[in-house]
């Protein structure tokens, strides 16, 4: 991958559909790649701040871990939950098999 | 029986509670609303019909009976479509998941329920809350009650449009980056965005968990304050949900008097004389909104907040790393559609590919490019390095400050079509993600209008649980255009 934001190329992109599970046809990689090298772009003005001494957050109050009292709670939601899933059987997801094709 | 006024919570519940109509009427009356208008506006993506009546008929009975009704007893109330309601059709406006019928409530669905309003419908929205206009919808742009020709923004469009068109007095929405405030302003209602962590999140199909908030949309201050006071509280069903009592934000408005003693701080950056792309009357309303809160005895002095600059890269790598993380349980093998043919991996890509619309997909990809191999540093720990900045420099603001001012959005609402390419619509974000990046509370309310006659909306962003405060500011405008 290029380490110019704005240089973003159609191969960057097909490698970052391929890792986000999309197939994407000739005609979309050319479209979002100058698309997502715009938007890059916009992550360049963040050299204008200076971040020394600032670690990263990922609350924005700070909250780290919480605690409840450990307690069973009746959850009898097998059903409901299952009743979501375009396939099953036997209360468990069934999904074409992993390798091959579908027979 | 009498008319309901559904330009009001607070009215609406009263006339329930005195007996002039009932829980039923009010809903009947809503929904023939929403069938006479909504063929045209498209705010709503689901309307819960028999639910509603159910619902309202278990109201009816309590009142007959004489048991206690909660506050928002007979409200006709609409849900953004990316809340879970058990039994209402839940699909994030995305073909990914329509059809999805979610086995439980979302904690601020049963608060709402627990206060005996009625859930009339779902409403239309940017595909999982991303976008401005509400135009990335896989159900069809909403459109401007105002102006038919011009977007209600975005994401919550349908939640705003729906208020603004009086179809429902009430709406809850998310905001993220300004979901909530923005389409508020574009379609001249009032919209309340919680501080983050003070509105429970249990039951949102998350988008940016470091980010969503679950916040209310409606006509009056008053009517926002009354709804969020509904909801706020800690949950033990969300993590990330704060801890301690929430001040009622309703007393505060109704205690106010005056501004004074208050200190408010103009963000330069945002006025109109700093960041670009502020249209000029919008830039003047806000000056007049400066006005009449000096008018009201508040201390108003204009502050600078560099670092702003710099917020939109910020956030449009760390919302969409999130959003790529979240969205990766959409595989087909849970719920919502599913692909044929092929194999497991096969299955789970063409499912993906079929199911998400063009912006998500955008965002999704952007955010696996920040979390990637050799890019995670410059990228995604720049950025949440920046975002510990900001909340830093916020932090110092406001051990000086009660309060902060600035325009919701740089321009009214625009046109169908108008911003076509994704960059120009994230810019339009620039004066609500602050906010979002470091977790305030923040209000939008309706001062006048703006090009095209398209109304304006004033923002006031406060300290964590400063709800009251910017209620307090935002109530004063909002006397100031009534005069």
């Amino acid at each position: 991958m290029s380490d110019n934001n704005n240089s973003l190329t159609t191969e960057d992109v097909r490698k970052v559909a391929d890792l986000a599970m999309l197939n994407l046809t000739d005609e979309q990689v050319e479209q979002y790649t100058p698309q997502l090298g715009s938007i890059l772009s916009l992550v360049a003005e963040m050299d204008s701040v200076d971040i020394e001494g600032y670690e990263p957050t990922h609350h924005p109050h700070g909250l780290v871990n919480v605690y409840r009292d450990d307690v069973i709670e009746a959850a009898d939601v097998t059903e409901s939950v299952m009743a979501s899933a375009p396939d099953t059987e036997n209360n468990q997801y069934k999904v074409p098999p992993a390798l091959g094709e579908e027979q | 029986m009498s008319e309901v006024n559904f330009a009001s919570v607070i009215e609406t519940t009263a006339a329930v509670a005195k007996g002039d109509v009932s829980a039923t009427e009010a809903t009947q009356q809503a929904l023939k609303k929403i069938e006479q208008d909504d063929a045209k506006i498209n705010a709503f993506n689901t309307v819960a019909s028999d639910s509603a009546l159910a619902q309202a008929a278990a109201v009816d009975e309590k009142i007959a009976s004489g048991q206690p009704v909660g506050p928002l007893a007979g409200l006709p109330i609409a849900v953004k479509d990316v809340i879970c309601t058990e039994g209402i059709e839940t699909t994030c406006s995305s073909n990914i998941l329509r059809g999805w019928v979610p086995p439980y409530d979302a904690t601020v669905v049963e608060k709402l329920k627990a206060a005996d309003a009625i859930i009339v419908g779902k409403t239309n929205c940017d595909e999982f809350a991303m976008g401005s206009s509400n135009e990335s919808s896989a159900f069809g742009p909403v459109l401007n009650p105002r102006d038919l020709s011009r977007v209600p923004g975005g994401s919550s469009g349908g939640a705003a449009a729906a208020v603004a068109s009086g179809m429902v007095a009430a709406s809850l929405g998310t905001d993220t980056g300004g979901s909530v405030r923005q389409p508020a302003s574009f379609c001249g209602v009032v919209g309340l965005k919680p501080t983050y962590g003070g509105v429970s999140r249990y039951g949102l199909i998350a988008y940016a968990s470091s980010f969503d908030t679950v916040g209310v949309i409606g006509n009056s201050v008053a009517d926002a304050a009354l709804l969020h006071d509904t909801l706020a509280g800690q949950d033990v069903r969300d993590s990330t949900s704060l801890p301690g009592a929430r001040e009622s934000v309703s007393d505060a408005v109704e205690a106010s008097q005056d501004l004074k003693g208050l200190k408010v701080g103009v963000i330069k950056e945002l006025n109109g004389s700093g960041l670009a792309g502020f249209e000029p009357e919008v830039v003047d309303r806000f000056r007049a909104s400066v006005d009449t809160v000096v008018a009201a005895g508040a201390d108003v002095e204009e502050i600078s907040i560099p670092a702003i600059e710099a917020t939109l890269g910020a956030y449009y790598m760390l919302v969409p790393s999130e959003a790529s993380s979240n969205l990766a349980r959409f595989d087909g093998v849970r719920y919502g559609h599913r692909a044929s043919g092929g194999n497991t991996a096969e299955m789970m890509r063409a499912t993906r590919t079929e199911g998400f619309g063009a912006e998500v997909q955008r965002r999704i990809m952007l955010g696996t490019y920040a979390l990637s191999a050799g890019y995670y540093d410059a990228y995604y720990a720049k950025a949440s390095r920046l975002r510990a900045k900001l909340i830093a420099d916020f932090a110092a603001i406001y051990s000086e400050y009660d309060v902060l001012m600035c325009p919701t959005s740089p321009c009214v609402a625009f046109e169908l079509g108008a911003k076509e390419d994704p960059l120009s619509m994230y810019l339009v974000d620039i004066a609500t993600i602050p906010a979002n990046l470091v977790g305030a509370p923040a209000i939008s309310v309706p001062f006048g209008t703006g090009a095209a006659d398209m109304p304006v909306g004033i923002q006031m962003i406060g300290p964590k649980f400063g709800e009251g405060t910017i209620c307090r500011v935002a109530k004063a405008i909002e006397e100031a255009k009534n005069d």
